[in-house]
C-alpha cells in the first residue's frame, strides 16, 4: 500500500505522537546520566531532581527580596504582556484588514504604508520603542504589536480582498449599505480567518516577548531564562523553556477548538 | 405591455477592445429574456450593465425611465452560477438579511415584532422555493440546486423590478435543471417577475424565454478582431411560451422550436 492512502487511527496516532517525544526524554536522560557519572557537578544536562529543587524554590518560596513567588509572578507578567499585545494586535487587525479588503479608496490610500511597515525586521525598531516608551511594559507591549499587527491586517485585509465579488454585488442587491456590508458580510466572515491569524502570529508574539524581556525587564519568563543564564542554570532553563511550550501549546489548542465551536458554517456545517 | 429597462446605443470597451457595440434594447415588463451567444460575446457584460455592477462606455440605460446608476440596488435582483448566497448565514439568515438591511440601517439586524414578521416572510418565500425544511442549514451543507434555490428566494423577498440571472443552472445536473426550470417559470408567473436570464444552454433558453437574444460578432477583422464588438444579431419574441406558462402548462409541453429550426448557428467565427 501507497504511503499517501495509509491512514492512522486517532488512538494510535496519539501514541505514535508520543514515541518521539518518549525518544527525546530518554535519550536526554542517557546523556545527562552519563555526563554526571564522569563529572557529578555538571550544569549543562542537569538530571530531573535536580530540576524539581531549582524549581521548588521559584514556585513555592517567597524571593527574600520582593516576597514574590517568582515562577508564578514571570509567568503572570508575561502572560499579561503577551495577551495584551496580541489584543491590541487582533482588534486593529481586524478594523483596519475589513477597512482595507472592502474599500478600494482606503486600500490605495494606506495599502503601501501597511506593507512598509510589515517589511521592517521588528527588533530593529526595538531600541526606538525603549526610547519613545522608556523601559517599561509600553515599550514591550508594543514590539509585540509592531511585530505581529501589521502581518495580521495583511492577511485579514487579503481575506476580505478575496470575498467573491458575487456576494458583495448579492448583498448591495438586498439594499445593504457599505456599513451594512462590513458588518453583516465581511465581519462574519473574517472571525474563523482572525482567529487562524492569531494562531500563526502566537509563535512570533513570543519571540518578541522573550526578545524584549531579555534586553530590559525585571521580571518575565525571558528575563528569568536570560538571567539565570550567568550562572549556567539549565536546571531553570529547561523547565521554564518547557513551560512556555506548554503554554503556547495550550493556547493554540484554545484558538483551534473556539474556530471549530464559534463558526461550524466554515467547517461544514458541523459542530 | 410597457418599457421597463432599456438600452439606448450602448458600447462597452475595455482599452481599444470592444465587447459591445450598438446595443439598443427595450425590454418590456413581465418578459422573460434568454441572452445566449458564444462564449466572450459580451453576455456577461450586458448583464453587468443591467446590474449597474458596470457602466457602459457610451450610450445609457434607463430603469423605468431613469437612468440607471452605476451600482446595484435593490431594484435588480441577482442570481449568479456561484457564491450568490452568504455561507455564514443559514437559509432562513439569508433569506431574512434583504429585509434585515432595509429596516434596520445600523446593525441589520433585527427584533421581537419586527424580527418575527421579517421571519414569518422569510419562511413563506423559502416554503415557495421547496427549502423550508432545510431552513437553518447552512450553504454548505445543501446541494448545488438548493443553494441555487435559496439564491432565488434570498433576491425575490425584495421584490425586485428585474431579476437578472447569470448563468443560474449552468453547474447543476440535468434532472435538477429541469425542476429548476419549473420553478422559475412557477415564480415568474406568480410574482410577474421581468427577467433577464444569461445562458449557455440554448434548449434552456427557447424553453423558457419569451424573448431570446443571441449575441455574437457581427463583423470579424482577422488583423484585429478586438475591434469589432458583438451585437444583437438574434431577436426572437417567442408569443407561444408566455401564454403557456401563463396557463402553467409550459413544462408539460415538449420544445417544439429547436435551436436549428430557428436556424442560428452560435459560433460563426472563432470569436476573439
Amino acid at each position: 500500500m501507497r504511503w499517501v492512502n495509509r491512514h492512522v487511527s486517532r488512538s494510535r496516532s496519539v501514541m505514535m505522537g508520543a514515541i518521539p517525544i518518549v525518544l527525546l526524554v530518554v535519550l536526554y536522560l542517557v546523556i545527562a546520566a552519563e555526563r554526571h557519572a564522569a563529572n557529578p557537578s555538571d550544569k549543562i544536562l542537569p538530571l530531573p531532581g535536580a530540576m524539581v529543587d531549582a524549581m521548588w524554590g521559584l514556585l513555592f518560596v517567597p524571593d527574600q527580596l520582593s516576597g514574590r513567588l517568582l515562577f508564578w509572578a514571570d509567568t503572570l507578567a508575561s502572560l499579561q504582556r503577551l495577551f495584551l499585545g496580541l489584543g491590541i494586535s487582533t482588534l486593529s487587525a481586524l478594523l483596519v484588514g475589513l477597512l482595507l479588503g472592502l474599500l478600494p479608496p482606503v486600500r490605495a490610500t494606506f495599502g503601501t504604508l501597511v506593507t512598509g511597515i510589515a517589511v521592517i525586521p521588528p527588533i530593529a525598531l526595538l531600541p526606538i520603542l525603549f526610547i519613545a516608551f522608556g523601559l517599561g511594559e509600553t515599550a514591550k507591549v508594543a514590539l509585540i504589536v509592531i511585530g505581529i499587527a501589521p502581518f495580521m491586517i495583511r492577511d485579514i485585509a487579503g481575506h476580505v480582498a478575496a470575498l467573491p465579488r458575487e456576494q458583495i454585488l448579492k448583498a448591495q442587491t438586498l439594499g445593504a449599505s457599505t456599513w451594512q456590508l462590513m458588518i453583516r458580510v465581511a465581519l462574519p466572515q473574517v472571525l474563523p480567518r482572525l482567529i487562524e491569524a492569531v494562531r500563526l502570529s502566537l509563535g512570533p508574539a513570543w519571540v518578541f516577548l522573550i526578545s524584549a524581556e531579555a534586553i530590559a525587564a525585571d521580571i518575565g519568563l525571558g528575563y528569568r531564562i536570560f538571567l539565570v543564564r550567568r550562572y549556567l542554570a539549565m536546571d531553570v532553563i529547561l523547565p521554564y523553556v518547557a513551560w512556555i511550550a506548554l503554554l503556547a501549546a495550550v493556547l493554540d489548542m484554545i484558538l483551534v477548538w473556539t474556530n471549530r465551536k464559534a463558526f461550524p458554517w466554515a467547517h461544514g456545517g458541523r459542530r | 405591455m410597457t418599457a421597463l429597462l432599456s438600452f439606448k446605443d450602448v458600447w462597452v470597451e475595455y482599452g481599444d477592445k470592444i465587447v459591445l457595440e450598438q446595443i439598443n434594447l427595450t425590454i418590456e415588463e413581465g418578459a422573460f429574456v434568454s441572452v445566449i451567444g458564444p462564449s466572450g460575446a459580451g453576455k456577461s457584460s450586458l448583464l453587468r450593465l443591467a446590474l449597474g455592477q458596470e457602466a457602459p462606455s457610451r450610450g445609457t440605460l434607463m430603469l423605468d425611465g431613469v437612468p440607471l446608476p452605476p451600482e446595484c440596488g435593490p431594484d435588480r435582483g441577482v442570481v449568479f452560477q456561484h457564491y450568490s448566497v452568504f455561507p455564514h448565514l443559514t437559509a432562513l439568515g439569508n433569506v431574512m438579511f434583504g429585509l434585515e438591511c432595509a429596516q434596520s440601517p445600523l446593525l441589520a439586524k433585527l427584533t421581537g415584532a419586527a424580527r418575527r414578521q421579517a421571519r414569518e416572510e422569510a419562511v413563506a418565500m423559502l416554503e415557495e422555493v421547496g427549502l423550508k425544511d432545510a431552513m437553518h442549514s447552512y450553504p454548505a451543507q445543501m446541494s448545488g440546486g438548493m443553494q441555487q434555490r435559496l439564491a432565488i428566494a434570498q433576491a425575490l423577498i425584495k421584490r425586485p423590478r428585474i431579476l437578472l440571472l447569470d448563468e443560474p443552472f449552468g453547474a447543476l445536473d440535468p434532472g435538477i435543471r429541469n425542476d429548476m426550470h419549473q420553478l422559475i417559470t412557477r415564480l415568474w408567473t406568480d410574482y410577474e417577475l421581468t427577467v433577464i436570464m444569461v445562458t449557455h444552454d440554448i434548449g434552456e433558453a427557447f424553453k423558457l424565454g419569451t424573448r431570446v437574444l443571441t449575441l455574437d460578432k457581427w463583423r470579424h477583422d482577422p488583423h484585429a478582431p478586438h475591434r469589432y464588438g458583438a451585437k444583437v444579431v438574434y431577436d426572437i419574441p417567442l408569443e407561444r411560451n408566455k401564454q403557456e406558462s401563463l396557463s402553467e402548462e409550459a413544462d408539460a409541453q415538449p420544445l417544439s422550436i429547436a435551436p436549428d429550426d430557428a436556424g442560428i448557428t452560435i459560433d460563426r467565427f472563432d470569436n476573439n
